[in-house]
Protein backbone atom coordinates (compact mmCIF):
# COMPACT_ATOMS: atom_id res chain seq x y z
CA UNK A 1 0.00 0.00 0.00
CA UNK A 2 2.81 2.35 0.96
CA UNK A 3 4.51 1.59 -2.30
CA UNK A 4 1.34 2.24 -4.26
CA UNK A 5 1.25 5.79 -2.92
CA UNK A 6 4.82 6.52 -3.99
CA UNK A 7 4.94 4.70 -7.31
CA UNK A 8 1.41 3.74 -8.37
CA UNK A 9 2.14 2.98 -12.02
CA UNK A 10 4.90 0.48 -11.33
CA UNK A 11 2.89 -1.31 -8.64
CA UNK A 12 -0.19 -1.55 -10.84
CA UNK A 13 1.85 -2.69 -13.84
CA UNK A 14 3.76 -5.31 -11.83
CA UNK A 15 0.55 -6.63 -10.35
CA UNK A 16 -1.17 -6.87 -13.72
CA UNK A 17 1.83 -8.51 -15.36
CA UNK A 18 1.92 -10.99 -12.45
CA UNK A 19 -1.76 -11.81 -12.85
CA UNK A 20 -1.47 -12.25 -16.60
CA UNK A 21 1.63 -14.37 -16.14
CA UNK A 22 -0.25 -16.56 -13.68
CA UNK A 23 -2.91 -17.06 -16.36
CA UNK A 24 -0.22 -18.51 -18.56
CA UNK A 25 0.46 -15.52 -20.80
CA UNK A 26 4.05 -15.12 -22.07
CA UNK A 27 5.91 -12.33 -20.26
CA UNK A 28 6.55 -10.25 -23.41
CA UNK A 29 2.89 -10.35 -24.43
CA UNK A 30 1.82 -9.43 -20.89
CA UNK A 31 4.13 -6.40 -20.90
CA UNK A 32 2.82 -5.24 -24.27
CA UNK A 33 -0.79 -5.71 -23.15
CA UNK A 34 -0.23 -3.83 -19.91
CA UNK A 35 1.49 -0.91 -21.65
CA UNK A 36 -1.33 -0.91 -24.17
CA UNK A 37 -3.79 -0.55 -21.29
CA UNK A 38 -1.70 2.18 -19.71
CA UNK A 39 -1.56 4.17 -22.94
CA UNK A 40 -5.28 3.72 -23.42
CA UNK A 41 -5.90 5.06 -19.92
CA UNK A 42 -3.70 8.10 -20.52
CA UNK A 43 -5.32 8.87 -23.86
CA UNK A 44 -8.80 8.40 -22.41
CA UNK A 45 -7.86 10.89 -19.70
CA UNK A 46 -6.58 13.27 -22.36
CA UNK A 47 -9.81 13.01 -24.36
CA UNK A 48 -11.74 13.78 -21.19
CA UNK A 49 -9.53 16.82 -20.60
CA UNK A 50 -10.08 17.73 -24.25
CA UNK A 51 -13.86 17.66 -23.84
CA UNK A 52 -13.50 19.78 -20.75
CA UNK A 53 -11.27 22.21 -22.70
CA UNK A 54 -14.13 22.94 -25.12
CA UNK A 55 -16.11 24.20 -22.16
CA UNK A 56 -13.13 26.12 -20.74
CA UNK A 57 -12.43 27.78 -24.08
CA UNK A 58 -16.03 28.88 -24.58
CA UNK A 59 -16.39 30.06 -21.01
CA UNK A 60 -13.12 31.99 -21.01
CA UNK A 61 -13.71 33.68 -24.37
CA UNK A 62 -17.13 34.67 -23.06
CA UNK A 63 -15.61 36.28 -19.99
CA UNK A 64 -13.03 38.10 -22.12
CA UNK A 65 -15.83 39.48 -24.28
CA UNK A 66 -18.05 40.32 -21.31
CA UNK A 67 -20.56 37.55 -21.96
CA UNK A 68 -21.69 34.63 -19.86
CA UNK A 69 -20.84 31.73 -22.15
CA UNK A 70 -22.60 28.37 -22.01
CA UNK A 71 -24.74 28.34 -18.86
CA UNK A 72 -27.91 26.40 -19.71
CA UNK A 73 -26.92 22.75 -20.02
CA UNK A 74 -26.00 21.46 -16.59
CA UNK A 75 -24.38 23.45 -13.78
CA UNK A 76 -22.31 26.31 -15.27
CA UNK A 77 -22.99 24.76 -18.68
CA UNK A 78 -20.64 21.89 -17.90
CA UNK A 79 -22.67 19.36 -19.88
CA UNK A 80 -22.54 21.58 -22.99
CA UNK A 81 -19.49 19.90 -24.60
CA UNK A 82 -21.16 16.48 -24.28
CA UNK A 83 -24.21 17.85 -26.07
CA UNK A 84 -21.85 19.20 -28.75
CA UNK A 85 -20.27 15.78 -29.16
CA UNK A 86 -23.64 14.06 -29.55
CA UNK A 87 -24.53 16.61 -32.19
CA UNK A 88 -21.25 16.03 -34.04
CA UNK A 89 -21.74 12.26 -33.87
CA UNK A 90 -25.14 12.30 -35.58
CA UNK A 91 -24.08 14.65 -38.35
CA UNK A 92 -23.85 13.27 -41.85
CA UNK A 93 -20.40 12.19 -42.93
CA UNK A 94 -19.66 14.23 -46.06
CA UNK A 95 -16.72 13.82 -48.40
CA UNK A 96 -16.73 16.28 -51.30
CA UNK A 97 -17.06 14.46 -54.60
CA UNK A 98 -13.94 16.08 -56.06
CA UNK A 99 -11.76 15.53 -52.98
CA UNK A 100 -8.94 13.02 -52.79
CA UNK A 101 -10.90 10.59 -50.63
CA UNK A 102 -8.14 8.73 -48.79
CA UNK A 103 -6.01 11.74 -47.98
CA UNK A 104 -9.07 13.80 -47.10
CA UNK A 105 -10.27 11.28 -44.54
CA UNK A 106 -6.83 10.55 -43.17
CA UNK A 107 -5.98 14.18 -42.38
CA UNK A 108 -8.23 14.72 -39.31
CA UNK A 109 -7.10 11.41 -37.85
CA UNK A 110 -3.45 12.36 -38.29
CA UNK A 111 -4.08 15.77 -36.76
CA UNK A 112 -5.45 14.17 -33.61
CA UNK A 113 -2.76 11.51 -33.52
CA UNK A 114 0.01 14.09 -33.81
CA UNK A 115 -1.20 15.83 -30.67
CA UNK A 116 -1.78 12.64 -28.71
CA UNK A 117 1.69 11.38 -29.59
CA UNK A 118 3.28 14.41 -27.96
CA UNK A 119 1.99 13.13 -24.62
CA UNK A 120 4.14 10.02 -24.86
CA UNK A 121 7.04 11.94 -23.33
CA UNK A 122 5.22 14.34 -20.99
CA UNK A 123 6.23 13.68 -17.38
CA UNK A 124 3.09 14.07 -15.27
CA UNK A 125 5.00 13.21 -12.10
CA UNK A 126 8.51 11.89 -11.35
CA UNK A 127 7.22 8.33 -11.65
CA UNK A 128 4.07 8.85 -13.74
CA UNK A 129 5.24 9.20 -17.30
CA UNK A 130 4.83 7.07 -20.35
CA UNK A 131 8.41 6.89 -21.48
CA UNK A 132 11.42 8.97 -20.51
CA UNK A 133 13.12 9.32 -23.87
CA UNK A 134 16.66 10.66 -23.64
CA UNK A 135 15.92 12.68 -26.78
CA UNK A 136 12.63 14.06 -25.46
CA UNK A 137 13.01 17.60 -26.74
CA UNK A 138 13.92 16.36 -30.21
CA UNK A 139 10.96 13.98 -30.14
CA UNK A 140 8.63 16.89 -29.45
CA UNK A 141 9.77 18.61 -32.63
CA UNK A 142 9.62 15.44 -34.69
CA UNK A 143 6.17 14.38 -33.49
CA UNK A 144 4.92 17.95 -33.71
CA UNK A 145 5.83 17.99 -37.40
CA UNK A 146 3.10 15.42 -38.09
CA UNK A 147 0.45 18.09 -37.48
CA UNK A 148 2.02 20.14 -40.27
CA UNK A 149 1.60 17.12 -42.50
CA UNK A 150 -2.06 16.79 -41.48
CA UNK A 151 -2.71 20.43 -42.36
CA UNK A 152 -1.14 20.24 -45.80
CA UNK A 153 -2.99 16.97 -46.44
CA UNK A 154 -6.31 18.53 -45.49
CA UNK A 155 -5.73 21.64 -47.56
CA UNK A 156 -4.47 19.84 -50.62
CA UNK A 157 -7.01 17.04 -50.75
CA UNK A 158 -10.07 19.25 -50.21
CA UNK A 159 -9.88 20.60 -53.77
CA UNK A 160 -10.92 24.00 -52.50
CA UNK A 161 -8.92 27.14 -53.12
CA UNK A 162 -9.56 28.56 -49.69
CA UNK A 163 -8.37 25.35 -48.12
CA UNK A 164 -5.27 25.29 -50.30
CA UNK A 165 -4.34 28.90 -49.52
CA UNK A 166 -4.97 28.29 -45.84
CA UNK A 167 -2.81 25.18 -45.79
CA UNK A 168 0.06 26.87 -47.61
CA UNK A 169 -0.03 29.85 -45.31
CA UNK A 170 -0.24 27.69 -42.22
CA UNK A 171 2.68 25.54 -43.30
CA UNK A 172 4.79 28.60 -44.14
CA UNK A 173 4.10 29.93 -40.65
CA UNK A 174 4.71 26.56 -39.00
CA UNK A 175 8.06 25.95 -40.63
CA UNK A 176 9.18 29.55 -40.05
CA UNK A 177 8.37 29.71 -36.37
CA UNK A 178 9.85 26.29 -35.78
CA UNK A 179 13.33 27.86 -35.87
CA UNK A 180 13.00 30.27 -32.91
CA UNK A 181 11.08 27.59 -31.03
CA UNK A 182 13.80 25.02 -31.46
CA UNK A 183 16.50 27.58 -30.68
CA UNK A 184 14.78 28.40 -27.39
CA UNK A 185 14.23 24.69 -26.72
CA UNK A 186 18.00 24.40 -26.79
CA UNK A 187 18.23 26.71 -23.76
CA UNK A 188 16.65 24.27 -21.25
CA UNK A 189 18.75 21.53 -22.84
CA UNK A 190 21.92 23.57 -22.22
CA UNK A 191 20.94 24.50 -18.68
CA UNK A 192 19.83 21.01 -17.69
CA UNK A 193 22.47 19.12 -19.66
CA UNK A 194 19.86 16.69 -20.96
CA UNK A 195 17.14 16.46 -23.60
CA UNK A 196 14.91 14.19 -21.53
CA UNK A 197 11.89 16.09 -20.29
CA UNK A 198 11.99 14.44 -16.89
CA UNK A 199 15.64 15.42 -16.55
CA UNK A 200 14.85 18.99 -17.53
CA UNK A 201 12.14 19.18 -14.87
CA UNK A 202 14.41 17.60 -12.27
CA UNK A 203 17.14 20.14 -13.04
CA UNK A 204 14.90 23.11 -12.30
CA UNK A 205 15.70 23.78 -8.68
CA UNK A 206 15.32 27.36 -9.81
CA UNK A 207 12.81 27.60 -12.60
CA UNK A 208 14.48 28.27 -15.92
CA UNK A 209 12.20 31.24 -16.47
CA UNK A 210 14.32 33.11 -13.90
CA UNK A 211 17.47 32.24 -15.83
CA UNK A 212 16.01 32.76 -19.29
CA UNK A 213 12.94 35.03 -19.17
CA UNK A 214 13.48 36.13 -22.75
CA UNK A 215 13.82 32.53 -23.86
CA UNK A 216 10.51 31.69 -22.21
CA UNK A 217 8.85 34.62 -23.97
CA UNK A 218 10.22 33.69 -27.40
CA UNK A 219 9.14 30.09 -26.84
CA UNK A 220 5.61 31.24 -26.02
CA UNK A 221 5.39 33.42 -29.14
CA UNK A 222 6.74 30.65 -31.35
CA UNK A 223 4.43 28.12 -29.71
CA UNK A 224 1.37 30.27 -30.40
CA UNK A 225 2.46 30.52 -34.03
CA UNK A 226 2.99 26.73 -34.13
CA UNK A 227 -0.54 26.29 -32.87
CA UNK A 228 -1.89 28.56 -35.57
CA UNK A 229 -3.93 30.53 -33.09
CA UNK A 230 -4.68 34.25 -33.13
CA UNK A 231 -2.67 36.47 -33.64
CA UNK A 232 -0.95 33.98 -35.96
CA UNK A 233 -4.03 32.14 -37.28
CA UNK A 234 -3.05 32.48 -40.92
CA UNK A 235 -4.35 29.06 -41.81
CA UNK A 236 -7.88 29.72 -40.63
CA UNK A 237 -8.34 33.51 -40.89
CA UNK A 238 -12.15 33.40 -40.98
CA UNK A 239 -12.53 36.91 -42.35
CA UNK A 240 -10.16 36.27 -45.26
CA UNK A 241 -10.35 32.68 -46.39
CA UNK A 242 -13.55 31.42 -44.71
CA UNK A 243 -12.04 28.72 -42.48
CA UNK A 244 -8.79 27.91 -44.21
CA UNK A 245 -7.55 24.37 -44.45
CA UNK A 246 -10.59 22.80 -42.78
CA UNK A 247 -13.30 24.62 -44.74
CA UNK A 248 -14.50 21.41 -46.41
CA UNK A 249 -14.72 19.44 -43.19
CA UNK A 250 -17.93 18.91 -41.27
CA UNK A 251 -19.32 16.68 -38.55
CA UNK A 252 -16.89 14.56 -36.57
CA UNK A 253 -14.02 15.16 -39.00
CA UNK A 254 -14.23 18.86 -38.27
CA UNK A 255 -14.63 17.94 -34.61
CA UNK A 256 -11.30 16.13 -34.74
CA UNK A 257 -9.55 19.23 -36.09
CA UNK A 258 -11.22 21.36 -33.45
CA UNK A 259 -10.45 18.98 -30.62
CA UNK A 260 -6.86 18.55 -31.75
CA UNK A 261 -6.42 22.32 -31.92
CA UNK A 262 -7.61 22.75 -28.34
CA UNK A 263 -5.58 19.84 -27.02
CA UNK A 264 -2.57 21.11 -28.95
CA UNK A 265 -2.84 24.47 -27.22
CA UNK A 266 -3.18 22.77 -23.85
CA UNK A 267 -0.20 20.56 -24.64
CA UNK A 268 1.98 23.51 -25.57
CA UNK A 269 0.87 25.28 -22.41
CA UNK A 270 2.16 22.19 -20.64
CA UNK A 271 5.45 22.20 -22.56
CA UNK A 272 5.97 25.84 -21.76
CA UNK A 273 5.56 24.96 -18.10
CA UNK A 274 7.83 21.91 -18.36
CA UNK A 275 10.61 23.80 -20.11
CA UNK A 276 10.60 27.01 -18.11
CA UNK A 277 8.31 26.77 -15.09
CA UNK A 278 9.44 23.60 -13.39
CA UNK A 279 6.84 21.18 -14.79
CA UNK A 280 5.30 19.17 -11.98
CA UNK A 281 7.48 20.83 -9.33
CA UNK A 282 5.87 23.34 -7.05
CA UNK A 283 6.94 24.06 -3.45
CA UNK A 284 8.10 20.48 -3.00
CA UNK A 285 4.57 19.15 -3.46
CA UNK A 286 5.83 16.60 -5.98
CA UNK A 287 7.82 14.88 -3.23
CA UNK A 288 4.72 14.39 -1.09
CA UNK A 289 2.76 12.27 -3.51
CA UNK A 290 2.86 11.56 -7.26
CA UNK A 291 -0.86 12.26 -7.40
CA UNK A 292 -0.23 15.80 -6.17
CA UNK A 293 2.47 16.15 -8.81
CA UNK A 294 -0.02 15.18 -11.53
CA UNK A 295 -2.46 17.74 -10.19
CA UNK A 296 0.26 20.42 -10.18
CA UNK A 297 1.29 19.53 -13.74
CA UNK A 298 -2.27 19.65 -15.08
CA UNK A 299 -2.97 22.89 -13.22
CA UNK A 300 0.18 24.44 -14.66
CA UNK A 301 -0.67 23.25 -18.15
CA UNK A 302 -4.09 24.83 -17.72
CA UNK A 303 -2.40 28.06 -16.65
CA UNK A 304 -0.18 27.96 -19.73
CA UNK A 305 -3.27 27.28 -21.86
CA UNK A 306 -4.97 30.25 -20.21
CA UNK A 307 -2.06 32.53 -21.16
CA UNK A 308 -2.35 31.32 -24.76
CA UNK A 309 -6.11 32.03 -24.68
CA UNK A 310 -5.44 35.41 -23.13
CA UNK A 311 -3.18 36.33 -26.06
CA UNK A 312 -5.71 34.89 -28.52
CA UNK A 313 -8.62 36.98 -27.32
CA UNK A 314 -6.77 40.25 -26.89
CA UNK A 315 -4.69 40.44 -30.07
CA UNK A 316 -5.59 41.14 -33.67
CA UNK A 317 -4.47 38.98 -36.54
CA UNK A 318 -1.11 39.97 -38.04
CA UNK A 319 -0.69 40.06 -41.80
CA UNK A 320 1.27 37.14 -43.17
CA UNK A 321 4.11 39.20 -44.68
CA UNK A 322 4.54 41.08 -41.41
CA UNK A 323 4.45 37.83 -39.54
CA UNK A 324 7.10 36.10 -41.62
CA UNK A 325 9.27 39.21 -41.62
CA UNK A 326 8.90 39.38 -37.84
CA UNK A 327 10.03 35.79 -37.59
CA UNK A 328 12.94 35.75 -40.03
CA UNK A 329 14.30 39.24 -39.44
CA UNK A 330 13.70 39.56 -35.72
CA UNK A 331 12.76 36.45 -33.79
CA UNK A 332 15.15 33.96 -35.42
CA UNK A 333 18.33 36.07 -35.08
CA UNK A 334 17.28 37.04 -31.57
CA UNK A 335 16.65 33.47 -30.49
CA UNK A 336 19.94 32.23 -31.95
CA UNK A 337 21.88 35.07 -30.37
CA UNK A 338 20.25 34.45 -27.01
CA UNK A 339 20.98 30.75 -27.24
CA UNK A 340 24.67 31.35 -28.02
CA UNK A 341 25.07 33.93 -25.27
CA UNK A 342 23.48 31.60 -22.76
CA UNK A 343 25.69 28.73 -23.89
CA UNK A 344 28.74 30.96 -23.48
CA UNK A 345 27.71 32.13 -20.01
CA UNK A 346 26.79 28.61 -18.97
CA UNK A 347 30.27 27.33 -19.78
CA UNK A 348 32.07 30.42 -18.49
CA UNK A 349 30.30 30.50 -15.13
CA UNK A 350 29.72 26.80 -14.49
CA UNK A 351 32.10 26.89 -11.50
CA UNK A 352 30.94 30.28 -10.23
CA UNK A 353 28.55 30.70 -7.31
CA UNK A 354 24.85 30.13 -7.91
CA UNK A 355 23.99 33.76 -7.33
CA UNK A 356 26.52 35.10 -9.85
CA UNK A 357 25.45 32.48 -12.37
CA UNK A 358 21.77 33.28 -11.99
CA UNK A 359 22.24 37.03 -11.94
CA UNK A 360 24.39 37.12 -15.06
CA UNK A 361 22.02 34.81 -16.95
CA UNK A 362 19.04 36.94 -15.99
CA UNK A 363 20.96 40.14 -16.72
CA UNK A 364 22.04 38.91 -20.16
CA UNK A 365 18.44 38.06 -21.01
CA UNK A 366 17.13 41.43 -19.90
CA UNK A 367 19.86 43.36 -21.75
CA UNK A 368 19.41 41.39 -24.99
CA UNK A 369 15.65 41.79 -24.71
CA UNK A 370 15.80 45.54 -24.15
CA UNK A 371 18.31 46.11 -26.96
CA UNK A 372 16.22 44.02 -29.38
CA UNK A 373 13.05 45.84 -28.37
CA UNK A 374 14.70 49.23 -28.88
CA UNK A 375 16.02 48.16 -32.29
CA UNK A 376 12.55 46.98 -33.30
CA UNK A 377 11.02 50.23 -32.06
CA UNK A 378 13.51 52.34 -34.05
CA UNK A 379 12.92 50.27 -37.14
CA UNK A 380 9.14 50.59 -36.91
CA UNK A 381 9.43 54.34 -36.33
CA UNK A 382 11.54 54.67 -39.50
CA UNK A 383 9.10 52.46 -41.33
CA UNK A 384 6.11 54.56 -40.27
CA UNK A 385 7.83 57.73 -41.52
CA UNK A 386 8.69 56.01 -44.79
CA UNK A 387 5.15 54.81 -45.36
CA UNK A 388 3.50 58.11 -44.45
CA UNK A 389 5.76 60.08 -46.78
CA UNK A 390 4.71 59.80 -50.46
CA UNK A 391 7.25 58.04 -52.65
CA UNK A 392 9.67 60.15 -54.69
CA UNK A 393 8.44 61.30 -58.06
CA UNK A 394 4.81 60.53 -57.27
CA UNK A 395 2.18 63.10 -56.37
CA UNK A 396 0.86 62.86 -52.81
CA UNK A 397 -2.15 60.64 -52.43
CA UNK A 398 -1.34 58.62 -55.53
CA UNK B 1 12.84 -2.97 -19.65
CA UNK B 2 11.90 -3.40 -23.27
CA UNK B 3 12.53 -0.94 -26.04
CA UNK B 4 11.24 2.59 -25.49
CA UNK B 5 10.56 3.06 -29.16
CA UNK B 6 8.28 0.06 -29.18
CA UNK B 7 6.27 1.94 -26.60
CA UNK B 8 6.15 5.01 -28.86
CA UNK B 9 4.92 2.74 -31.63
CA UNK B 10 2.15 1.43 -29.36
CA UNK B 11 1.29 5.01 -28.48
CA UNK B 12 0.99 5.81 -32.17
CA UNK B 13 -1.39 2.91 -32.72
CA UNK B 14 -3.65 3.82 -29.80
CA UNK B 15 -3.45 7.49 -30.79
CA UNK B 16 -4.72 6.55 -34.22
CA UNK B 17 -7.45 4.21 -32.94
CA UNK B 18 -9.18 6.99 -30.98
CA UNK B 19 -9.85 9.43 -33.87
CA UNK B 20 -10.52 6.58 -36.30
CA UNK B 21 -13.05 5.19 -33.83
CA UNK B 22 -14.73 8.57 -33.33
CA UNK B 23 -15.06 9.18 -37.06
CA UNK B 24 -16.25 5.61 -37.67
CA UNK B 25 -18.95 5.97 -35.00
CA UNK B 26 -20.06 9.26 -36.53
CA UNK B 27 -20.19 7.58 -39.93
CA UNK B 28 -22.35 4.78 -38.50
CA UNK B 29 -24.74 7.03 -36.60
CA UNK B 30 -25.12 9.86 -39.07
CA UNK B 31 -27.79 9.99 -41.77
CA UNK B 32 -26.78 9.01 -45.28
CA UNK B 33 -28.75 11.25 -47.60
CA UNK B 34 -26.17 12.36 -50.06
CA UNK B 35 -26.83 14.54 -53.08
CA UNK B 36 -24.58 16.29 -55.61
CA UNK B 37 -25.17 19.75 -54.12
CA UNK B 38 -24.14 18.59 -50.68
CA UNK B 39 -20.99 17.02 -52.04
CA UNK B 40 -19.94 19.98 -54.13
CA UNK B 41 -17.01 22.16 -53.15
CA UNK B 42 -17.80 24.94 -50.75
CA UNK B 43 -16.54 28.28 -51.98
CA UNK B 44 -18.97 30.74 -50.43
CA UNK B 45 -21.87 29.53 -52.53
CA UNK B 46 -20.11 30.34 -55.79
CA UNK B 47 -19.28 27.54 -58.19
CA UNK B 48 -15.59 26.74 -58.36
CA UNK B 49 -13.78 28.15 -61.36
CA UNK B 50 -10.98 26.08 -62.83
CA UNK B 51 -8.74 23.52 -61.23
CA UNK B 52 -7.58 23.91 -57.64
CA UNK B 53 -4.31 22.09 -58.08
CA UNK B 54 -2.55 24.88 -59.89
CA UNK B 55 0.98 26.23 -59.70
CA UNK B 56 1.33 28.17 -56.51
CA UNK B 57 3.24 31.14 -55.20
CA UNK B 58 6.98 30.39 -55.15
CA UNK B 59 7.44 32.52 -52.04
CA UNK B 60 6.46 29.62 -49.83
CA UNK B 61 9.11 27.48 -51.45
CA UNK B 62 11.88 29.91 -50.50
CA UNK B 63 10.79 29.91 -46.87
CA UNK B 64 10.73 26.15 -46.86
CA UNK B 65 14.28 26.07 -48.24
CA UNK B 66 15.61 28.45 -45.60
CA UNK B 67 13.78 26.46 -42.96
CA UNK B 68 15.35 23.23 -44.11
CA UNK B 69 18.87 24.60 -43.63
CA UNK B 70 18.10 25.75 -40.12
CA UNK B 71 16.30 22.57 -39.17
CA UNK B 72 19.24 20.41 -40.14
CA UNK B 73 21.49 22.75 -38.22
CA UNK B 74 19.37 22.38 -35.12
CA UNK B 75 19.60 18.61 -35.22
CA UNK B 76 23.38 19.01 -34.95
CA UNK B 77 23.06 21.58 -32.19
CA UNK B 78 21.05 19.41 -29.80
CA UNK B 79 23.86 16.98 -28.91
CA UNK B 80 26.20 19.96 -28.67
CA UNK B 81 23.83 21.68 -26.21
CA UNK B 82 23.47 18.60 -24.03
CA UNK B 83 27.20 17.97 -23.67
CA UNK B 84 28.19 21.63 -23.42
CA UNK B 85 28.98 21.48 -19.71
CA UNK B 86 31.67 18.83 -20.28
CA UNK B 87 33.06 20.16 -23.55
CA UNK B 88 34.08 23.59 -22.32
CA UNK B 89 34.76 26.92 -23.94
CA UNK B 90 36.22 25.59 -27.18
CA UNK B 91 32.92 23.88 -27.99
CA UNK B 92 31.08 27.16 -27.46
CA UNK B 93 33.35 28.87 -29.99
CA UNK B 94 32.75 26.01 -32.40
CA UNK B 95 29.01 26.38 -31.87
CA UNK B 96 29.22 30.11 -32.56
CA UNK B 97 31.14 29.47 -35.79
CA UNK B 98 28.65 26.80 -36.83
CA UNK B 99 25.61 29.00 -36.19
CA UNK B 100 27.48 31.90 -37.79
CA UNK B 101 27.87 30.00 -41.07
CA UNK B 102 24.15 29.27 -41.22
CA UNK B 103 23.22 32.82 -40.20
CA UNK B 104 25.46 34.03 -43.05
CA UNK B 105 23.14 32.07 -45.31
CA UNK B 106 20.16 33.82 -43.77
CA UNK B 107 21.80 37.21 -44.27
CA UNK B 108 22.52 36.31 -47.90
CA UNK B 109 18.85 35.42 -48.42
CA UNK B 110 17.86 38.63 -46.70
CA UNK B 111 20.17 40.80 -48.83
CA UNK B 112 18.95 39.07 -51.97
CA UNK B 113 15.48 40.26 -51.01
CA UNK B 114 14.02 36.76 -50.83
CA UNK B 115 12.57 37.38 -47.39
CA UNK B 116 10.34 40.15 -48.73
CA UNK B 117 6.78 39.11 -49.44
CA UNK B 118 6.44 40.11 -53.07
Amino acid sequence: MQEFLTDPLKVAADWLIGVLGAWGMPAAAAIVLVSFLGIFLLIALLMLVDIFLVWVERKVVARFQDRLGPNRVGPFGLIQPFADIIKLLIKEDITPSVADKVVYNLAPMLAMMAVLMLWAVVPLAPVILSVDLNVGALYLIAAGAISTLAIIMAGWSSQNKYALIGAFRQVAVLVSFEIPMVATLLIPAILAGTMGLNGIVQAQDTWFVFLAPLGALIFLIAAIAELGRVPFDMGEAESEIVAGFNVEYSGMKFGMFYASELLHAFTFGGFWMIMFFGGYRFLGLEKVSPFLAVAVMLAKAMLGYWVIMWVKYTMMRIRIDHMLAFNWKFLTPLALLLMLVMAFLHVLLRDASGLLYGASMFGANVIIGLVALEAARRHSRRERVRVSRPAEGQPAGA
Amino acid sequence: MYNEWLYIGLFMIVGLIIPVGAIAVAWLLGPKKSNPIKQSTYECGIETVGDTWVQFKAQYYIFALVFLVFDVEVVFLFPWAVRLGQLGLFAVVEGIVFVGIVVAGLIYTWRKGMLEWA
